[in-house]
């Protein structure tokens, strides 16, 4: 272990300060028994309970949780469909094209791609609401979750897949009986991700959401512009324990399946 | 009777005329955009053969077999399997099974599962499958291990699970893509007589790739020497050493050394051949004509080095210099410089411990050999 020096100690003080000092202040204040979200009066959880007592933010998390498992599914079986695709069939025409169009969301304005489904579901008359939202967060989403498993596949052994065939698998069953197992932690990180994407999003939101069909985020956004209050500290507090839970099962997830594959490989050796 | 060879046993349907092949390619040419993968073959191997393909990297001879198994299409040709025209067939409707080089075990599956994979696809009852995967794990001394994932296992049980998977579904052709490429040495030797003797006891044709001229020539029945997509020569490992058809094949498989020169006569069962240090007198029915180039191939163990002038020095014999020794335990290997400056390579069997007055550095000796030792090449 190398010793720390002042600067070390000073410069990762200084990064976790830049990073979370706001989050922890939020987290504070939607404990603080006073209105005023700037004056600290002692600790209390009354923010808390009338949160869940506030039908408006109660029904805009309702709606984006249920936004938010819907399209990164739906955005899941897409974009493993185009990660494979881009990877397996590596010859067929406007393949370049394709890719460049898979990835497109992930560099496009989120403005540009919010306008851009606006004016669609206008041009083709469909009645903004739950419906467009959720196709909107797909698209988004999507690309996320071919840019993780096109990792995956990337790195896979393909006569696996072979020797599936060869033993009389067809290729259907090849892909749910060896494939997909192989690459599931890919696939379901890709999911997690597009959740988290879909949970947090305002903007691609604000432009396809219609009435009945408001979001967590553009509500504390709206409510935002009339006056921070405590609720709405509390509201953040529980979506950053939310996302903070997700990404911390899936990191276990990670580690103990590298753990293990660690302990398997001594164990082999130990075997001989 | 003269043979060419120990004869393993008296197994020779190729020779044959009556004997249908198992499997024929014919005339079957591969391409990959521009590259020729497999260019023209056509190849028959019988039923309960141990056939084996054998060449450098690139020459075909993995191409052809992923044909057989149907992960390749040929660009053209047919393959027939068992009196079948299989080109058309998808790999999952064949009845062979492939043993890959990489293993390819199913890593979020146990032993177990990966060996009655195949049978489940199948529809198999769940008691019988689980009874033949129990005779497999026997077969393969892995009964032990059943619950164990491929990562829980060394090299050697993987390759084990891998023959057992493959095996399972008794398929018509077994296909092994360098099976012991993976394996140590000591473990690949022990691997090879397994293999033989399974493929006996289950008297199933077996096609191996390969590039270890040695694990060729201990497993298989016939071999297939190929380069650029074409069989250079289709043989038992015997005739294959002992009468190489041309250069490639001499040159590839074990040491050999060419002599050069010019057809002096040619007629009768005998060819003579002028060269720069040998007048070579060799049996043979070929009749090149006079004054031709020919080449004339003779394995090292085959030239006898002595001190003393052979009886008849001016055929088959040679004056020469001692230029290297190499002493290799059970042989020794000399390199003996002849007159023209040429170099040839002879081998002498250690078969004493003690040996009086051994052959030295610088020492000059006669190279000579029989009139049977070696073979004019064809091209």
């Amino acid at each position: 272990m190398t010793k720390w020096s002042r600067f070390n100690v000073a410069s990762v003080a200084l990064g976790f300060a830049f990073l979370y000092l706001p989050i922890v202040l939020l987290v504070v204040f939607s404990f603080n028994e006073s209105r005023l979200v700037t004056v600290w009066a002692g600790f209390s959880t009354k923010w808390y309970v009338s949160l869940f007592n506030n039908q408006g933010l109660m029904d805009a998390a309702w709606v984006t949780i249920r936004v938010a498992l819907l399209s990164a599914t739906i955005a899941t079986v897409l974009g493993t469909m185009a990660a494979l695709s881009l990877v397996r069939f590596t010859r067929f025409r406007g393949r370049m094209l394709f890719s460049g169009m898979v990835y497109a969301p992930l560099v496009m304005p989120e403005v540009i791609t919010g306008l851009s489904l606006l004016l669609l579901f206008v041009a083709i008359g469909f009645d903004r609401g739950f419906w467009t939202v959720t196709l909107a967060h797909i698209t988004l989403t999507m690309c996320f979750v071919a840019v993780v498993v096109q990792s995956r596949l990337l790195s896979f052994d393909r006569s696996v897949e072979e020797a599936a065939l060869d033993l009389g698998a067809t290729p259907l069953r090849t892909f749910f009986e060896v494939t997909l197992p192989i690459i599931a932690p890919a696939v379901f990180s890709g999911w997690v991700l597009a959740f988290t994407l879909s949970l947090d999003d305002l903007v691609i939101a604000s432009f396809t959401s219609g009435p009945g069909a408001t979001t967590l985020p553009m509500k504390i956004y709206s409510q935002v512009r009339l006056g921070v209050t405590p609720e709405i500290n509390a509201a953040c507090t529980l979506l950053i324990a939310l996302v903070t839970v997700g990404v911390v099962i899936a990191s276990i997830v990670t580690k103990r399946r590298e753990v293990q594959r660690q302990r398997d490989e001594h164990a082999a050796f130990a075997g001989g | 009777m003269k043979s060419l060879g120990n004869i393993r046993r008296s197994f020779a349907p190729w020779a044959d005329p009556d004997s249908k092949p198992f499997i024929s390619f014919k005339n079957i040419t591969k391409k990959f955009g521009d590259f020729t993968a497999v260019d023209n073959l056509t190849l028959d191997i019988y039923h309960r053969e141990f056939f084996a393909l054998l060449g450098a990297s690139g020459c075909g001879k993995s191409t052809l077999l992923r044909m057989l198994a149907g992960f390749e299409r040929p660009t053209s040709g047919e393959i027939i399997l068992d009196g079948q025209d299989i080109a058309g067939i998808p790999p999952y409707r064949r009845p062979v099974n492939m043993m890959f080089q990489s293993y390819a075990l199913f890593p979020h599956m146990t032993v177990e599962s990966n060996i009655g994979f195949g049978l489940r696809q199948d529809g198999m009852p769940k008691a019988e499958i689980a009874e033949r995967v129990r005779q497999m794990l026997k077969l393969v001394k892995l009964e032990q291990f059943a619950r164990r994932k491929p990562q829980q296992l060394s090299g050697g049980q993987r390759q084990r699970v891998a023959l057992a998977r493959s095996l399972a579904k008794r398929p018509k052709v077994l296909l092994l893509d360098e099976p012991l490429g993976a394996l140590d040495k000591k473990l690949r030797e022990e691997t090879q007589f397994e293999l033989m003797d399974l493929q006996q006891e289950l008297g199933l044709t077996f096609v191996v790739v390969t590039h270890d001229q040695e694990e060729a020539m201990t497993m298989a029945d016939r071999i297939a020497v190929m380069s650029h997509g074409n069989v250079i020569q289709v043989a038992t490992p015997a005739e294959i050493y002992e009468a190489p058809n041309s250069r490639f094949v001499a040159d590839f498989i074990g040491d050999v050394n060419i002599l050069e020169g010019k057809v002096k006569a040619a007629g009768n069962g005998r060819i003579e051949i002028a060269g720069d240090d040998f007048t070579v007198r060799t049996v043979g029915d070929a009749a090149p004509a006079i004054g031709t180039g020919a080449a004339f191939a003779i394995r090292p163990e085959k030239l006898k080095v002595s001190r003393a002038a052979p009886a008849d020095a001016a055929i088959n014999a040679s004056e020469g210099e001692i230029w290297d020794i190499a002493y290799l335990g059970d042989m020794t290997v000399f390199h003996v410089r002849l007159p023209s400056g040429k170099v040839v390579k002879t081998s002498m069997l250690n078969a004493q411990r003690e040996v009086e007055n051994p052959i030295g550095y610088d020492e000059k000796v006669w190279v000579s050999f029989a009139e049977t030792a070696g073979v004019v090449l064809k091209d």
